[in-house]
């Protein structure tokens, strides 16, 4: 299968996960810079970390708006799966292909350090290599990933199981104190309705080699590859 | 014309900057902060003459880039 990387003006993740999609077996990755208007055609679009165009008016705010995102947008109508990873996320929700926001982080600081998730579901095509309930450690460097929706958004995102990802204890348990940023019922990360796109905060390409000090993020990627090819 | 932005954060979504910024004011002997909001203003120097037109531009502006309407409000003034 291939994915595209797009590339965005202080993107600084985008190698990160063209390293972690290059050593799943059967995934090949390219980049594409965020002013073009073309995607090749692709299995899989990924929208990486960093500060967009340092974050300016808002995270994600201006690469909501790139050329490039018209295109994404027509490829996330068509079906094909996204996947962002903190900016990305942050992008995804800009360009409204996701619901809600993400705020600054509730205690004001930017955070560098690793988090316990608990995935929600094994159902979908992102995360079909875990188990439902699963605990796994993944990494967070951010300032603004306090994700926040109105009540009735919060509640359809539950009822319609598109939470994927809640901060947990390392023993599963989902509690305030395991909550690094605030963020509402303790959200990592979500689903659009068809679980098509999905949108985290953590850097599960930051944990995808014995080398980085764990490999709970690989079964991300291995998972996409086996459901995408 | 000169459109005059402000963009505040809806009731109830968390303003941590406010908050440490009430605390602030707090310490520095301030008394009777009862809360602290923080928020943006925008100004943008606009070239359209017509009142109705530049209101309907700037609006335009805020709904698609300016503000984040999950979270914000904004209000338009004009000058000049």
């Amino acid at each position: 299968m291939k994915a595209a990387v797009i590339v965005f003006p202080a993107s600084n993740c985008d190698r990160d996960v063209k390293v972690a999609l290059e050593r799943t077996e059967g995934v090949e990755p390219v980049m594409v810079w965020h002013k073009e208007t073309e995607i090749p055609k692709v299995d899989l679009i990924v929208l990486p970390g960093g500060f967009a165009f340092g974050d300016y008016l808002r995270c994600g705010a201006i690469a909501a708006h790139s050329p490039v995102m018209y295109e994404v947008r027509q490829r996330a109508d068509k079906g094909v799966p996204i996947l962002g990873i903190c900016n990305g996320f942050q992008i995804l929700t800009e360009a409204g292909l996701l619901p809600g926001t993400l705020l600054q982080n509730a205690g004001l600081k930017f955070l560098s350090q690793d988090v316990h998730l608990k995935v929600l579901t094994s159902q979908s095509l992102f995360t079909n290599r875990y188990e439902a309930g699963q605990t796994i450690r993944v990494p967070i460097a951010h300032h603004e990933g306090n994700y926040f929706a109105d009540k009735d958004t919060l509640n359809r995102l539950e009822d319609n199981g598109q939470i994927a990802f809640r901060y947990c204890t390392e023993q599963g348990e989902v509690t305030a104190e395991a909550n690094p940023n605030g963020a509402a019922r303790n959200i990592a990360g979500i689903f659009n309705g068809s679980k098509t796109i999905l949108g985290l905060m953590p850097h599960p390409e930051r944990l995808a080699d014995p080398a980085l000090g764990g490999t709970d993020g690989k079964a991300l990627f291995d998972g996409i590859a086996e459901a995408l090819s | 014309m000169k459109a005059k932005i402000h963009i505040t954060l809806k009731n109830g979504v968390l303003d941590p900057q406010g908050k440490a910024i009430a605390n602030a004011l707090g310490s520095l002997g301030f008394k009777g902060v009862d809360g602290v909001r923080q928020g943006k203003y925008i100004e943008i120097e606009l070239a359209e003459t017509d009142p109705g037109k530049a209101r309907a531009d700037v609006e335009a502006m805020c709904r698609k880039l300016l503000a984040n309407t999950v979270i914000e409000n904004y209000a338009i003034d004009f000058v000049g």
